[in-house]
């Protein structure tokens, strides 16, 4: 396919074309329909041969974009070769530098801006749920560089442990908030004991396998968490102790500041919640970065054996990247349980490990901005995608497959150095590692 | 006794469905070091195959039941080797050679796609098969319990090991055997040395997508119902399974799909069937606690 | 003369069937430098592996003993006390840099336990004030000494993978140095550097046990295949054959001792006509 001229590419569609063929022969052409006595089929050559000329046509553009493209490449190759080299910040960049401050910005006003009611701002508060797992995760796996399949066990022990804790402590959400994040931490210590000898994907699986141990134990621990039928009734935060309420009396929050009444009070008010969690979880990460535990955590992600050797203590570096990324997903967790006012295993579950961990690759493991877009593309676009029903998570696994295989070391790969002697340049992604654990 | 017995039975048959699985995990692994999380969802493929080639002879006429279970087992593995030689080009290929992590998450929306791709094309519902083979062999009558092994279950063992001895000589005796573990060794040497790697690892795929197919038909035909899940978490313990084994070894994946899938049936048999995916699970971390590389895994100390 | 820095009496590493390192006694005296040299496979990095807790060894006692007369018995102590405590730092023969992160920031990750010490806990220092800052700067102080030392100053921001062959050599060593240890320990330095880079490490490895990191010197241990930095810089020699000593003195010694020359020859022709060539240049 190589230095493909247009017959090479028209016979690389026609082979695509042929593989479809095959793969949906069995499963598109046919279905199977319950009938009289077990199964019926019915043939479906119509869509069959749809679905192959999409192939054959999307193949082919596919494939003439890209040969387009290279040949592109080529001549802005010898351009570049031709031109004096840069100096200083190219306008991309100086547009990059722009961006957090305008996502931040457009974070806080969101609510208010004109145009934007409940559905908005419940799915900002969504985003920004996602947006902290992200950074949580990330410490995890973009730091620290330890493969985390199951960082959802953290988000449903701060879930279930800010539910356990109202219902027989009569705790409020502001007394759990820093107690769940303590005991996620712990958990995440106790989860990361046992994995501190292991590396690459035995480490993931085990993570995955203790994410699923825990969903299991929620699930059939029926007397504690309620079993699948979840914990209902679990208190909603107050501001500064007045109870968002609709009957609007004295001592709520309408009551208190002469305000009509509304639903949407307290819907805003978790999104700043929210929100001010999210930057909580950014400002630590960033300050740790600059601190030694931040870079021991990068350093263990480069060289493990090289770390050992300055007198890094191996296990004290993996247990506080374990606990640090599981506290911020144990204040995500009871923050989810606080919003939700019912939580059920079902929400707990791989896909929400894989999505959180899709999240960091796809923003580029280590990059807190990275990780912000991501999140908001992709649980964005999510919704954005609503009305194609069942199609949805078909598109959505999809994407994610094209997303990598255009990207594959995320949306923004460069990193930022922590500490600099003159003007601080980025590390190209070709340098920075990503850790053997 | 009895009792453990037909337990040991029942075990066994699962696990053999395991670690046909497993193998599919650990031979990718092997070549190109990823885990190819779309390879439960293969498997389900597979089991959906062989449930619509069982249909298609029914209609066809063709009921008598040896002729109809090969026939089954060769379309579903020539279909579901397709498949695994698709999803390697268009998900992992383009990422040969990148970041680990990317392959990682491209094969997890692999697997959500091909999941998805099922339950729009044949619809969300249960499908149940009428049992294609009935009747067993009673291996002990006991004063309160009856030892029995099902023909289905002697099917399952039988098919399996004569899967297993085939791709066995395939990977020790065959050229295609040796570019493999050529490949598995040193990927840049063996190119140097003439070897298509990009076709190797197709193969590798293809033949990983055939192991599954074979599992898949056998899990249709041991339980009679698929749905559009059955995938994940089938995937799940048999890459329990290859990591319990040792992730690489061709004998550990089949060795951990024999402990896994023993390890389930005793502690429903005898604890609580809730928690046999703890159980299953928490062995493996055991393990590893004390065998950081499985069972069978090479034992890679890091060159200081 | 005070005790050595290093004594190493009997050691033992046997990795199932293979004995590496047999029964090796020696020691290293402050304030010098201590080559290592031995044919291939000889269990030279063997030794500095057990010396930096990388391995446990089967046998044997490993002995520092600090100036003030504090002795750490480093075959019992965990891997990060060793650095630590006993302050003992190495570079790796296959250069271990962490190459994504700037050079700086390798130099800082090196001072980490001294910053933890000196504050880095306390929660102010998290949120970037209080006294903990200072010590910051001064670590940041202390790795540009270490830069311009080795002559990296210039390339202090960036990635230490983007540096060249000879320039990342000279990195290990200076963020080795920014652990403030008692004694290097250093894996082929030379190996892979021109004549030119040769000279100039050979300077740094003298400066090194001259003046070391807090003006007192810092004892060395080298190992080397390049025979003409060993003769030139080291104060004493051990040499190792199939895991044991064959011969230990002064470098003229060394020189003519028959036993060393033998394993040359008998093993490696060209590491023998190496000796030989240093011999004919003294």
């Amino acid at each position: 396919m190589a230095q493909a001229g247009f017959p090479a590419i028209v016979k690389d569609a026609g082979l695509a074309a042929l593989v479809a063929l095959g793969v949906g022969a069995p499963l598109l052409g046919l279905q199977t329909v319950p009938g009289e006595r077990g199964l019926d089929l019915v043939t479906r050559p119509g869509l069959l041969l749809a679905t192959v000329c999409a192939v054959f046509v999307g193949r082919l553009l596919l494939g003439l974009f890209l040969a387009n493209r290279r040949s592109a490449a080529r001549s802005a190759a010898r351009r570049a070769a031709d031109a004096p080299p840069r100096i200083g910040l190219t306008p991309m960049q100086r547009v990059g530098k722009m961006v957090a401050p305008a996502f931040l910005a457009l974070a806080v006003l969101m609510p208010v801006l004109p145009g934007i009611g409940r559905y908005e701002i419940d799915l900002g508060t969504l985003v920004l749920t996602y947006v902290m797992l992200g950074w949580g995760l990330n410490i995890v796996v973009g730091l620290a560089g330890l493969l985390d399949l199951g960082y959802v066990a953290f988000y449903a022990v701060g879930a279930y442990g800010y539910a356990l804790l109202a219902k027989f402590f009569d705790l409020s959400f502001w007394a759990a908030l820093p107690l769940t994040g303590l005991l996620a931490a712990a958990w995440g210590i106790i989860l990361g004991f046992p994995v501190l000898r292991l590396r690459g994907d035995y480490l993931a699986i085990v993570t995955l396998a203790f994410g699923e141990i825990i969903r299991v134990v929620l699930l059939n621990w029926t007397s504690l968490t309620g079993g699948p039928n979840g914990m209902s009734g679990i208190p909603r935060p107050t501001f500064f102790g007045l109870p968002f309420s609709m009957s609007g009396g004295e001592g709520t929050f309408a009551g208190f500041f002469g305000l009509e009444p509304s639903p949407i009070h307290r819907v805003m008010f978790l999104y700043y919640i929210i929100l001010a969690l999210a930057l909580i979880t950014n400002f630590v990460t960033i300050r740790l970065r600059r601190h030694p535990v931040g870079r021991a955590w990068e350093a263990l992600r480069e060289d493990e054996i090289a770390s050992r050797a300055l007198g890094l203590s191996v296990v004290a570096v993996k247990l506080t990247a374990f606990a640090t990324g599981a506290m911020f997903g144990g204040f995500a967790g009871a923050f989810f349980a606080t919003r939700q006012g019912f939580i059920s295993p079902e929400s707990f579950t791989f896909i929400e490990s894989a999505l959180i961990l899709a999240i960091v690759v796809l923003g580029g493991m280590g990059s807190q901005l990275g990780v912000a877009i991501a999140a908001t593309l992709m649980i964005g676009g999510f919704e954005v995608f609503r009305g194609l029903d069942e199609y949805r998570m078909l598109v959505f696994g999809l994407a994610m497959v094209a997303i990598m295989v255009w990207r594959p070391r995320g949306l923004i790969s460069s990193r930022e150095p922590s500490v600099s002697l003159g003007a601080r340049r980025n590390v190209g992604a070709e340098h920075v590692a990503e850790g053997k654990g | 006794m009895d009792y453990a017995l037909q337990q040991l039975v029942n075990g066994l048959t699962l696990g053999m469905i395991y670690g046909l699985i497993a193998l599919g995990y650990t031979m990718v692994y092997g070549i190109i070091g990823m885990i190819n999380f779309a390879h439960g969802d293969v498997f389900m493929i597979g089991a959906f195959i062989s449930l619509i080639s069982f249909i298609l002879l029914g209609m066809g006429g063709i009921t008598a039941v040896p002729i109809a279970l090969v026939l089954v087992l060769a379309i579903a593995m020539c279909f579901t080797a397709l498949y695994g030689f698709a999803v390697e080009r268009v998900a992992y290929r383009p990422l040969r050679g990148s970041f680990r992590l990317a392959p990682l998450i491209s094969a997890i929306g692999m697997s959500i796609f091909l999941q998805n791709f099922v339950q729009v094309a044949q619809g969300a519902r249960v499908k149940p098969l009428e049992p294609v083979v009935t009747g067993g062999i009673v291996l002990m009558e006991g004063g309160t319990f009856t030892v029995t092994i099902s023909a289905m279950q002697i099917i399952i063992i039988l098919t399996t090991l004569v899967v297993l001895t085939i791709f066995t000589l395939i990977v020790a005796r065959t050229p295609l055997g040796r570019a493999m573990r050529a490949c598995e060794q040193d990927q840049r040497m063996a190119k140097l040395l003439g070897i298509d790697v990009d076709r190797t690892i197709s193969l590798t795929f293809v033949i990983g997508a055939a192991l599954a197919a074979v599992a898949g038909m056998m899990y249709l035909l041991y339980y009679g119902v698929i749905d559009f899940f059955i995938g994940f978490v089938a995937g799940v313990k048999a890459f329990t399974a290859a990591v319990l084994g040792g992730i690489g070894s061709l004998p550990g994946a089949v060795l951990g799909g024999l402990l896994i899938g023993l390890i389930e049936t005793f502690w429903s048999a005898y604890f609580s069937v809730q928690y046999k995916d703890v159980a299953a699970f928490s062995i493996l971390a055991l393990t590893l606690l004390f065998m950081p590389s499985g069972l069978l895994g090479r034992h890679d100390v890091e060159k200081v | 003369m005070s005790a050595p820095i290093l004594a190493v009496e009997g050691l033992t590493m046997r990795f199932g069937g293979l004995l590496a390192v047999d029964q090796l006694s020696l020691s290293a005296a402050r304030g010098e430098i201590t080559a290592i040299i031995g044919p291939n496979g000889a269990g030279k990095t063997t030794v500095f592996n057990c010396l930096t807790g990388f391995y446990r060894p089967t046998g044997g006692s490993i002995t520092v003993t600090h100036e003030n007369g504090e002795t750490f018995r480093l075959e019992r102590l965990p891997q990060h006390h060793i650095v630590r405590d006993a302050r003992i730092a190495r570079t790796f023969q296959n250069i271990r840099l962490f190459g994504g992160m700037t050079v700086l920031e390798n130099l800082m990750v090196a001072q980490h336990n001294r910053l933890m010490r000196e504050g880095a806990r306390l929660p102010l220092a998290l949120v970037g004030f209080g006294p903990y800052m200072r010590r910051e700067a001064a670590a940041v102080d202390r790795a540009r000494f270490w830069l311009e030392r080795t002559g990296l100053i210039e390339r202090a921001d960036d990635a230490a993978a983007s540096l060249p062959y000879g320039a990342q050599r000279r990195l290990e060593i200076a963020r080795a140095m920014c652990t403030e240890p008692q004694l290097l320990c250093l894996d082929e330095p030379a190996a892979g550097l021109n004549p030119r880079e040769s000279d100039a490490l050979n300077e740094l490895i003298l400066f090194i046990r001259d003046t070391g990191a807090d003006g007192r010197g810092c004892s060395v241990l080298l190992i080397e295949h390049d025979m003409s930095v060993v003769m030139t810089i080291s104060d004493h020699i051990v040499v190792l054959d199939y895991g044991r000593k064959i011969a230990d003195g002064a470098p003229a010694a060394i020189r003519e001792d028959p036993k060393v020359i033998a394993a040359y020859l008998g093993v490696d022709e060209e590491e023998a006509l190496a000796v030989d060539a240093a011999l004919q240049k003294q």
